[in-house]
């Protein structure tokens, strides 16, 4: 099967022109509203494009990662540290980043597959990892330690060493989205992707079959690690500092989770619409919290949401928007 | 080696002990929690917090010393998490594990600013009239404040073991989780059992909250780190085990006191982290857990 027809096959007409609607109405709207709505609209596409990425991993392959700073953050470190240190630019760098990632993410997934891990204990694992790297950079004086690591600022704007103004910004994380989006459908529609799902669903069967499940295992958490560190280069370059403590800190890698878990795991709007409903709540909650004056109210009331979420929508809200809307039978 | 760095170092393992009873004690209520529900309670740390708050504010508004308000807040607990455990858990037994998750960290949040919402960002500690009293033994110097919250840990955790072995009802949550369906069969009723559990649980951690304020004090920012630590407690432990719950404290405690004393003191919890590794993969069950289970 050719690239476009597993892209396409089976998608309905009407989801294409809208998916395409979306997209150019995304390419035209930087233009169209203020800085603050654009500031939403970057964070809205780095949820989407970062959970993504961490839906390959749990929702694909079914392994629970609570961990994913860990490759966030080795990307955004290599990346910046090659920047500062030899002037190399992001988009050389990136290839580094990814690699690093990669191999922790190949790492952390064969100690843990191998040992046979599973659940609580593997996700405890990625924890682990996580906090173990975070402590580990806070001592590593090339990467700045626990001082932080600071890009300059003071360059000309340039994109081939992406510095500039929040619309650089805006659009290469909205193309890392938008590519995260084909990719996935690709990889769902091909033997690696129903592989994954067999092993989601019965890890035992599918080996039985003969689906070598530790190496498909490791496949996608190798995958995974790699576009989550893409998210980490693009986030160290458009923060312009990085920290230990928040690059690698569980904080980080619960928020990489919420979107997908919100939105409805393993589904490809799954991402997009969490990240839409996380990023939307988080800005009404900022400014009643504002309003109100107290510290804490925001995160009370983002405590609520999701414990509401969880207990009407555990599968997540798109299966059930989609099935509102009427859009694809299956949700997907 | 000089004597004063031996005397050093048995210093700091004494002190590392009595607080690791604390720790032990806190991570109990997670390993209880956990043996009984198969729930990993993502919310742990932050009860642990709560537990710290309202001991320091019954010693700061009306003068009741940690010790005295310790059973009032353990009770407390035990109807608060038997409340959550009923009200909102309880349907998510047996779910999905980034469910519960999910559900927990609502939870987590939830608690966590509250107490930023009321008490603010500070930190707050209370000082006892025995903080500066010590027993010595031999050349050792034992402070008051942490020998008096060991001991309650110990006294405590021996309370528990009664309950889980002398009580019918304490022996009744131990067929549950044995064997879940087992003890449906016989009639037991499971959901409420359950319930007892997270009370027990909470209690567990709402008095080691208790006993913590003597020690050190409290800030909204302890709760993630407090959750960390009972993981990485009762992992190494054993998850589910009673005795591997204890013995896990104690070891984590020695170990930040020693670090503290020889090396880096941030690289305490590095430690703490390289050992939660290395048990998972090669005694997933725990030190001290049994195989298979």
């Amino acid at each position: 099967m050719t690239i476009h027809r597993r892209l396409l096959s089976g998608v309905a007409p009407r989801t294409l022109w809208m998916l395409m609607g979306l997209l150019a109405l995304l390419i035209v709207a930087p233009h169209f509203i203020d800085k603050y709505a654009l500031s939403v609209l970057i964070l809205i596409l780095y949820f989407a494009y970062v959970g993504q990425a961490w839906n390959i991993m749990m929702g694909f392959a079914g392994e629970l990662s609570l961990g994913h700073a860990l490759y966030a953050g080795l990307g955004g470190y290599v990346a910046a540290g090659l920047f500062t240190h030899y002037g190399l630019g992001p988009w050389a760098g990136v290839f580094a980043a990814a690699a690093a990632a990669a191999l922790a993410g190949a790492i952390v997934g064969y100690l843990g597959f191998r040992f046979s891990l599973a659940g609580v204990y593997f996700a405890l694992l990625t924890i682990a990892f996580g906090e173990f790297t975070r402590i580990a950079f806070d001592h590593l004086d090339w990467f700045g330690g626990s001082a932080g690591l600071f890009l300059k600022v003071d360059v000309a704007p340039n994109p081939l060493d992406l510095r500039g103004g929040p619309f650089l910004f805006y659009y290469v994380i909205l193309a890392l989205a938008a590519a995260a989006f084909v990719l996935s459908r690709l990889l769902l529609e091909s033997r690696l992707g129903r592989y994954w799902l067999a092993i989601r669903e019965d890890a035992e069967a599918a080996q039985a079959v003969g689906v070598p499940v530790l190496r498909y295992k490791l496949m996608a958490v190798m995958t995974s690690a790699a576009l989550t560190s893409l998210a980490g280069v693009w986030n160290a370059f458009y923060y312009n500092n990085l920290f230990p403590e928040t690059a690698f800190g569980i904080g980080r890698s619960i928020e990489i989770t919420l979107a997908p878990i919100i939105g409805g795991l393993g589904t490809l709007f799954g991402p997009i619409v969490g990240a839409v409903v996380l990023t939307g709540m988080g800005e009404v909650f900022t400014s009643l919290g504002d309003t109100l004056g107290i510290p804490g109210i925001k995160q009370i009331f983002y405590g609520l949401a999701l414990l509401i979420i969880v207990m009407y929508r555990p599968a997540g809200v798109w299966p059930w928007l989609s099935e509102q809307l009427g859009i694809g039978g299956r949700p997907r | 080696m000089t004597s004063d760095f031996l005397l050093a170092l048995a210093q700091a393992i004494t002190k590392g002990l009595l607080t690791g009873m604390v720790y032990g004690l806190m991570a109990l209520g997670l390993s209880v929690i956990f043996g009984v529900m198969r729930v990993v309670n993502f919310a742990h740390g932050e009860m642990m917090i709560v537990g710290m708050y309202l001991a320091w504010a019954g010693f700061e508004y009306f003068q009741i010393s940690p010790l005295v308000s310790l059973p009032l807040i353990a009770v407390l607990f035990f109807v608060m998490g038997y409340a959550l455990q009923r009200g909102l858990i309880s349907p998510f037994i047996g779910r999905p594990e980034h469910q519960q998750f999910l559900l927990l960290l609502g939870v987590a949040l939830i608690l966590v600013n509250i107490c930023l919402a009321v008490v603010g960002p500070d930190s707050h500690g209370i000082q006892l009239d025995s903080q500066f009293d010590s027993y010595e033994i031999g050349p050792l110097v034992l402070d008051a404040v942490r020998l008096h919250a060991a001991i309650g840990a110990i006294v405590i955790a021996g309370l528990l073991w009664l309950f889980f072995t002398r009580t019918r009802i304490g022996k009744s949550i131990r067929a549950a989780a044995d064997n879940n369906m087992g003890a449906l069969v016989v009639g037991l009723n499971v959901r409420r059992l359950y319930a007892v559990t997270f009370g027990v649980g909470a209690a567990c951690v709402g008095a080691a909250g208790a006993l913590m304020i003597t020690i050190i004090p409290v800030t909204p920012s302890l709760a993630a780190e407090y959750t960390l630590l009972a993981f990485v407690i009762v992992i190494v432990g054993g998850l589910g085990s009673m005795t591997g719950a204890l013995a896990g404290g104690l070891l984590i405690g020695v170990s930040e006191a020693v670090a503290g004393l020889l090396a880096d003191p941030s690289l305490k919890s590095m430690f703490s982290f390289g050992l939660l590794i290395l048990v998972l993969l090669l005694r997933p069950q725990g030190l001290l857990g049994k195989r298979g289970t």
